[in-house]
């Protein structure tokens, strides 16, 4: 499933990575504990969170995540913002809650990473 | 360009500052970039940011402040991370995953989680941990 059609999913708005929107995404996670996320093994995955600090995109940026999704309408501050700009992170925002985003993509075909063992 | 000959040269040293969330995260970064530049495989260099990331983030949240040293030798990257203290307690309960001392504070941040270690462990052909309440060091070696 291509970035955009998540986007269109989940009716989101883009806020870093616009140029991005073409990239393929094979699986998605959803936390909000940056270990928990260091633990996948999956390639072209993104990560839905409801955490709002540039911690995301340092974690985002070890294991190369395609982009991170902020659930419930979060707005993040400049600094997160220019750190997923210089890292190069797709960085959406959308209203739903972590549960309903993860649903919608789901039923719609994306799937959950595969975990490692 | 001489790959092999550029990887052997390689020998970093950061200094890790104690509830510096503003860093946190930089020194992974630098590491992992260099790793590109020489070549090196990019499921290796995969462990080496979430060693060293877990690691700079654990001296960050409950040491004192220390260091992270990288270099690579034939074909294994070696990394010591070593603080300041106050030290690990009891290391095997600290071995397990989900067990953490993260202040609610941290915990918001996103860390926390117990998972650190087990990450480091799993990542890693070689670990070894010693602490005191002079500090922690932690071995770690990841074959190529
Ligand atoms: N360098 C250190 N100095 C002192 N205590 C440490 C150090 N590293 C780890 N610990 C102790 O070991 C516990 C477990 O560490 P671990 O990295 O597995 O989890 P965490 O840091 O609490 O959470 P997470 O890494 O999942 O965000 C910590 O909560 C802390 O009590
Ligand atoms: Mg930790």
């Amino acid at each position: 499933m291509k970035l955009r059609e998540i986007q269109n999913i989940l009716g989101a708005e883009v806020i870093t990575g616009e140029d991005f929107l073409n990239k393929d995404i094979q699986s998605a996670f959803g936390s909000d504990l940056m270990s928990d996320v260091l633990t996948l093994v999956d390639e072209k995955a993104i990560l839905l969170t409801g955490l709002n600090n540039p911690q995301i995109i340092r974690t985002a940026e070890i294991i190369d995540l395609f982009a991170i999704i902020l659930v419930r309408g979060k707005t993040p501050e400049e600094d997160l913002i220019k750190l997923a700009e210089e890292k190069k992170v797709t960085l959406m925002t959308t209203n739903h809650t972590l549960y309903t985003a993860s649903g919608l993509l789901y039923s719609n075909g994306l799937r959950g990473v595969k975990l490692d063992e | 360009m001489n790959n092999s000959k550029d990887k052997n040269k390689i020998k970093l040293e950061y200094s890790i500052i104690s509830n510096d969330f503003k860093r946190a995260g930089e020194t992974s970064s630098n590491i992992k970039s260099i790793l590109k530049k020489v070549g090196i495989d990019n499921k290796v260099i995969r462990k080496v940011a979430i060693v060293t990331y877990e690691a700079e983030m654990n001296i960050v949240i409950h040491s004192y402040g220390g260091n992270i040293k990288l270099m690579v030798e034939g074909n294994n990257i070696i990394i010591n991370a070593y603080d300041k203290g106050p030290g690990i307690e009891d290391i095997s309960l600290a071995m397990k995953e989900g067990y953490s001392t993260a202040t609610d504070e941290v915990r918001e941040l996103g860390f926390g989680a117990g998972m650190g270690l087990p990450n480091i462990k799993k990542c890693s052909d070689y670990f070894k941990i010693e602490s005191s309440t002079e500090g922690t060091r932690l071995l770690i070696k990841i074959s190529f």
